[in-house]
């Protein structure tokens, strides 16, 4: 099969270009970003999805499939950015799927869809509708992108959609919102709160994405493999420090002192838990993730071990 | 005595992982900090004494229903430690809790770890599909604002809890709770006060605040109560499942009662 990877400069997408390859597949991948070093056998353009070169590509190369994974979060791009990226680029991508004769299209959404809050219910099922926005406005353009996806189930009865909600990675790369949260000095907490976090390891949620792909899934679906764990146990297996502050200054120093930096409505995901219930998407693909969830924390400590304080204020 | 305690912990048939957390954020550790002060309130403080703990079965889905007693949630404690202490392997039973548990600090957490989550409806499915120990009270917060001179009295009943029931095909233990009304008499109960303080009321007891006082308390459990369905009967069906159920939880409080004045007496 002939898979077009918008987003193919991302660590997750890479992972899936190269499991694609090994599979046997054609795989190009679209990233202003370009990817050095890339594998041999990977066709690199290096397009902007919403230009017009990104469509040539589309034009020219016809592929069957598209795996969409060029969404950014609100840690890597401001307001205006990310509603050009994640609404733009998934409009463009669909239309060139409905436009070129596109088979098959998976769009890698976040399970961060259903938002955290006190009254939100623990394993999250598909067909909820996404909550808690007002207090985070920094997640509603991946929401709607989220939406818009899911309407092509209707809208282009001949392209077969699945949207996946996938939970947080970890891994040795150190990439994701939890891994970035986790590589501070300090990783903060509010002070008398200590949520579930969901995460699968990297290579898994790679795995999980193509067979989506292999498996030809149309609808739906969220992403996990291993049971939750707080984020003190996760801390803690990390080898990291946690610093429980109280919430109004915790929202204070944020980005300063060694912490992280997190937006207001963020501080209401290290409050609140959100874990989905992905049996469905186990059911249809029989994916079962081969890191469960302490060798997962482990793989990323090993990788980024605790820098001692002096050695950093060295 | 706290070995006993870890070892009981040790005991329930929960999925933990290697570090005692299970797939709802369940710890070994916060229950077993939990269940050594709750032992005190259970077996010295109130020296609770829970008759036909044997109706519970010991494994798989099953609701226990019971009338709310006591101005705050003293019976669902003392009725989950019942379950822990009295029953063999100990079973920890979920509460559902209020709403307003998970917006405190240090709240939030203890409730959680130990089980004890928000009382939404997609909580309670998911619990019983999972084969664990559900404790509802269908009174609801009605029912712990009941006053001293209505502690003997049932308020209404929702309809909810019968409907996932036969949903879940789960058994319905009913029980009833004796003493609660007299452990915390409430008065008044502060709404107003409550309500800036972001719960739904304070109780008032003659010495001001709500703490309880050491009586003797007593739950007499029922045996299983089982009702064909689907969950999706017209309102008068299940209103009289409702009443059945209601009925038998009354029958049990003066069962209770009667066995609690022949302790108080002795």
């Amino acid at each position: 099969m002939r898979v077009a990877i918008p987003g193919i400069s991302g660590l997750l997408a890479r992972k899936v270009a190269q499991r694609l390859l090994a599979a046997g597949h054609e795989v190009i991948g679209l990233d202003p970003r370009g990817w050095p070093g890339a594998p041999q056998g990977i066709e690199l353009h290096a397009a902007d999805i919403r230009k017009r070169a990104a469509e040539e590509v589309f034009r020219r190369r016809k592929p069957q499939a598209v795996v969409h994974m060029a969404t950014v979060t609100a840690l890597v791009a401001g307001t205006e950015e990310r509603y050009r990226i994640n609404l733009g680029g998934t409009r463009a991508v669909f239309e060139h799927c409905a436009n070129y004769g596109v088979e098959q299209m998976v769009f890698v959404g976040r399970h961060t869809y259903y938002g955290a809050g006190a009254d939100a219910p623990l394993y999250h099922t598909e067909n909820e509708p996404p909550q808690e926005l007002g207090a985070y406005p920094e997640l509603a353009d991946l929401v709607a992108a989220d939406l818009y996806a899911a309407n092509a189930l209707w809208r282009l009865p001949k392209l077969s959609t699945s949207v996946l909600r996938v939970c947080y990675t970890l891994g040795p790369s150190g990439h994701g919102t939890l891994a970035g949260f986790l590589r501070a000095r300090f990783v903060p907490m509010v002070l008398g709160f200590d949520p579930l976090f969901q995460f699968l390891h990297e290579d898994d949620a790679a795995e999980a994405i193509s067979l989506a792909l292999e498996k030809k899934l149309r609808g739906i679906y969220n992403v996990a493999g291993p049971q939750p764990l707080p984020l003190s146990v996760i801390a803690r297996e990390a080898g990291r420090t946690t610093l429980p502050l109280p919430e109004p200054l915790l929202a204070m120093l944020t980005g300063r002192a060694g912490l992280p930096r997190l937006s207001r409505g963020a501080l209401a995901h290290i409050k609140y838990p959100i874990v989905v219930d992905a049996s469905p998407f186990k059911a249809a693909t029989g994916f079962a993730a081969r890191f469960d969830e302490l060798t997962t924390v482990q793989t990323f400590a090993d990788a980024f071990p605790r820098t001692s304080p002096v050695a950093s204020l060295a | 005595m706290a070995d006993d305690i870890a070892a009981r912990v040790d005991r329930l048939e929960l999925p933990f992982d290697a570090r005692g957390v299970d797939n709802y954020g369940v710890s070994k550790w916060h229950l077993t900090q939990a269940f050594r002060i709750v032992s005190l309130l259970y077996r010295n403080y109130f020296q609770v004494r829970a008759n036909g703990i044997e109706n519970v079965p010991a494994r798989g889905r099953v609701m226990l229903v019971g009338n709310h007693s006591g101005g705050v949630a003293l019976d669902g404690l003392m009725v989950i430690a019942s379950c822990f202490f009295d029953m063999d392997p100990p079973r920890l039973a979920h509460a559902m809790a209020d709403r307003f548990i998970n917006r405190f600090p240090f709240a939030s957490v203890w409730a959680s770890r130990c089980g004890q989550f928000t009382g939404l409806p997609e909580h309670a499915q998911r619990l019983l599909e999972d084969d664990r120990l559900l404790l509802v009270f269908p009174e609801g917060a009605r029912g712990t604002a009941k006053l001293w001179k209505e502690r003997w009295s049932l308020v209404d009943f929702g309809t909810g809890f019968v409907r996932l029931a036969l949903r879940t095909k789960a058994p319905i233990v009913p029980f009833g709770f004796i003493g609660g009304g007299d452990a915390i008499p409430t008065v008044a109960n502060l709404y107003k006060i409550g309500r800036l303080a972001g719960v739904p009321y304070v109780p008032v007891t003659p010495w001001l605040l709500p703490l309880p006082r050491p009586v003797r308390l007593e739950i007499q459990y029922g045996a299983p109560l089982r009702f064909e369905g689907t969950g999706s009967e017209e309102d008068e069906v299940v209103e009289r499942y409702v009443a059945q159920v209601k009925s038998s939880i009354a029958a049990l409080i003066e069962q209770g009662r009667e066995s609690r004045r022949s302790r108080l007496s002795s």
